[in-house]
């Protein structure tokens, strides 16, 4: 089993005429997901890879015949929220928004107009989803061949705001014989689609996953936010976090910025040390070393 | 991108929010002939990027115009938290009745703006909401409907404030979280919103700030209507020569993102590392080990071996450097073999043995075995996926340690 994604999953690429949209797309193909059309204003009838290429999503989903589930949207910021409103609009339910530096005014809109819409957004400025042999949406884990070596299916979902982490942690997870039965990069931006805890209800009710790795970074609430999920919610799934970032507590880093958006820390609220102490006083086991999480994932699952 | 006071007046004006008359000015001559305008009592405030004004020294208080060009030459000239002044703002003295609060930040978690509105104004916010909270009124907008007046006047309202003052203030709350989402701000701040004497509901000071990725289609505001020159950063600190460098590395080639920073590192250990994860997790793996770094960066986003050499070679410029350790979480966008040709060629055309400054050589992923066999050529070692990013944290440290001794 898997959340959001499954063998029969249809989407299509917005932007797939780009650059890193070609190879994302090329990526996907391999590893065997069913992109069933692109999209790119003005580029109708060319194909990308063998996969047919449209201006608009109306389009895509005639040609497909039946409704497509998600779009990966990977254009520039600046035409980001349009794209994301055409996927709603023509009643697409997940989107993974991969691109970067969008003003958070703009992932709010999205955001407020996918929960009217009951569809789920995933980003921005992520690497998407995978479930492990089964289909990937996104350049999570990178080419097929690269992704295989890093994720083996298996009992652990896995939840990161640092796309590249995503795929560390879950590698670490694969060699320990866990393997993963969902992998998420969340995004680092301040705003995101889909946070630790939105998410986690979907693992609840995924009978594969017997725990959570979360990977995290100081600044904003998400990490108090997953805290009071876990504290109200009487989970069967035991969580274990790593937070990066401590460094950032000093006194001489205050207030310096880490390139992600996320991180910079506005607060003592936000600071990893606070962050653990929040998890750990929720029951979440936080790992000193990001060597410990299959070992920790092991203790909590009883293996 | 944060706003002067004197500029966050203007935005506020700009929505339509009475503001006092006041004047900017940048000699103590400019403040005279804005308090001879202004006539009567004035303040003297100055316009830094800083907080804890009052404290410093930077605001005063002026009966006369040539009292106000006196105060206004001292502010001038006062360094605030290691910042000049880049003017001072002379402004009536009010006759303040009652001060509020009014402010818009982002709630992360709702995904909304939240305002936020006090009857206890002038001090700081976050303290009224922790000693008295039942002073303090909350409300998230929406991003898609457009704000109404009615939902400024609950918050209010959720204060206790009734009456002509409540009808005053609603406008003004209503009018900042409408600027909060047409302006893309991050915060956006009136503080205090006073009541003078004569019944005007009045902003008194501003706070302002812009997210920096909207920068780019907020030029009405910021290029025409506030006078912000493009190469205007308004930086938190002056960048060291060693971030000036890299950051110019890294603008003169578009494939690749590379960052640097050292304010606060003073090792002997130089990072190429990342990218964005894993430099965090890095940066505290040989901390906690132990290790001194001397640099915080990011390599990213498939480099050219340009890049990676110019990175490694200015780590390795950076006084006190020693030895440099490259690593990575697992890459499958950004080519090993291309970041291994880059960090070998800044060590031999600064001279030195790869073998020897390379304290370790950590990035799996993509390309690994024509990577390796680089490195194996020159000798570095280097790890891959089956070593962890702590341990490869602690073979470097434990290398440049054994040469320190």
């Amino acid at each position: 089993m898997s959340i959001l994604l499954d063998k029969d999953t249809t989407f299509i690429v917005q932007g797939i005429t780009g650059r890193e949209a070609v190879n994302l797309a090329r990526e996907c193909l391999d590893y065997g997901s069913k992109i069933v059309g692109g999209v790119t204003p003005g580029r109708k009838g060319r194909v990308v890879h063998g996969v047919p290429v449209f201006d608009t999503v109306a389009q895509a989903i005639e040609n497909h015949g039946s409704q497509i589930d998600g779009s990966v949207v990977t254009v520039p910021p600046g035409f980001t929220k349009d794209a994301v409103v055409e996927a709603l609009a023509n009643g697409i339910k997940l989107i993974v928004v991969v691109t970067e530096r969008i003003p958070r005014g703009d992932v709010a809109e999205m955001v407020e107009l996918a929960d009217l819409k009951g569809a789920r957004i995933i980003g921005p400025n992520c690497l998407g989803l995978i479930v492990p042999e089964v289909c990937k949406m996104g350049g999570i884990g990178g080419p097929a061949k690269d992704a295989a070596k890093s994720y083996k299916p298996g009992s652990v979902g896995v939840m990161s705001r640092s796309g590249g982490m995503t795929t560390e942690i879950s590698s670490s997870l694969t060699q320990a014989g866990l393997g993963v039965s969902t992998a998420i990069s969340i995004g680092g931006d301040a705003i995101i689609g889909s946070t630790y805890a939105e998410l986690m209800p979907y693992f609840e009710a995924d009978e594969q996953t017997e725990a959570i790795v979360i990977y995290s970074e100081p600044g904003g609430r998400m990490e108090a936010q997953l805290s009071e999920w876990k504290t109200v919610n009487n989970s069967r799934l035991p969580i274990i976090a790593f937070m990066a970032g401590k460094f950032m507590d000093d006194e001489e880093m205050q207030g310096m910025s880490f390139g992600h958006a996320g991180t910079i820390v506005e607060g003592k609220e936000d600071s990893a040390n606070e962050k653990i102490k929040r998890l750990e006083a929720a029951g979440i086991t936080v790992v000193e070393r990001i060597d410990e999480i299959p070992d920790a994932v092991k203790e909590r699952i009883g293996k | 991108m944060r706003f002067y006071e004197y500029e966050a007046r203007k935005i506020v004006e700009r929505a339509g929010i009475p503001v006092t008359k006041y004047g900017f000015c940048q000699s103590a001559e400019e403040a005279r002939k804005a308090a001879e305008e202004i006539g009567g009592p004035v303040v003297i405030k100055s316009q830094v990027l800083s907080g804890g004004r009052m404290k410093a020294g930077g605001v005063q208080f002026a009966d006369t115009p040539d009292e106000a060009a006196a105060h206004a030459e001292k502010i001038l000239e006062l360094e605030i938290n290691g910042l000049m002044p880049v003017g001072v703002l002379v402004d009536p003295k009010a006759e303040v009745k009652q001060e509020y609060y009014a402010g818009v930040v982002w709630d992360g978690t709702a995904k909304k703006p939240l305002m936020l509105f006090s009857d206890m104004g002038g001090i700081d916010i976050e303290q009224v909401a922790e000693e008295h909270p039942d002073h303090v009124g909350r409300g998230h907008v929406s991003n898609l409907f457009p704000v109404g007046d009615y939902e400024a006047k609950q918050v209010i309202a959720a204060t206790g404030v009734t009456g002509s003052q409540l009808n005053r203030a609603t406008p003004i709350l209503a009018r900042l979280a409408r600027l909060f989402l047409e302006n893309d701000m991050t915060l956006a701040e009136i503080n205090p919103v006073a009541e003078l004497t004569d019944g005007r509901f009045v902003a008194l000071d501003a706070h302002m700030e812009m997210e920096d990725e909207a920068v780019g289609r907020q030029k009405q505001l910021l290029r025409k209507d506030l006078g912000i020159a493009e190469d205007d950063t308004r930086d938190h600190y002056e960048p060291s020569e060693f971030e000036r460098n890299v950051k110019a590395i890294d603008s003169a080639d578009h494939r690749g993102v590379i960052q640097g920073k050292d304010h606060g590192f003073h090792g002997n250990l130089g990072l190429v590392i990342g990218a964005g994860g894993g430099s965090l997790t890095l940066t505290d793996a040989v901390r906690s080990q132990g290790g001194k770094p001397a640099n915080y960066s990011e390599i990213g986003g498939n480099p050219s071996v340009a890049k990676a050499c110019g990175l490694a070679k200015e780590v390795l410029m950076k006084d006190g450097v020693e030895k440099i350790a490259v690593m990575m979480s697992i890459v499958s966008n950004t080519r090993v073999d291309i970041v291994a040709r880059g960090v070998i060629k800044a060590c031999l055309e600064l001279d030195r043995d790869p073998a020897e400054t390379i304290a370790i050589f950590r990035i799996p992923g993509a390309w690994e075995d024509e990577g390796f066999k680089i490195l194996d050529r020159y000798g570095v070692e280097y790890c891959d996926r089956s070593v962890s990013l702590w341990d490869a944290a602690g073979r470097a440290v434990a290398k440049i340690q054994g040469a320190a001794a």
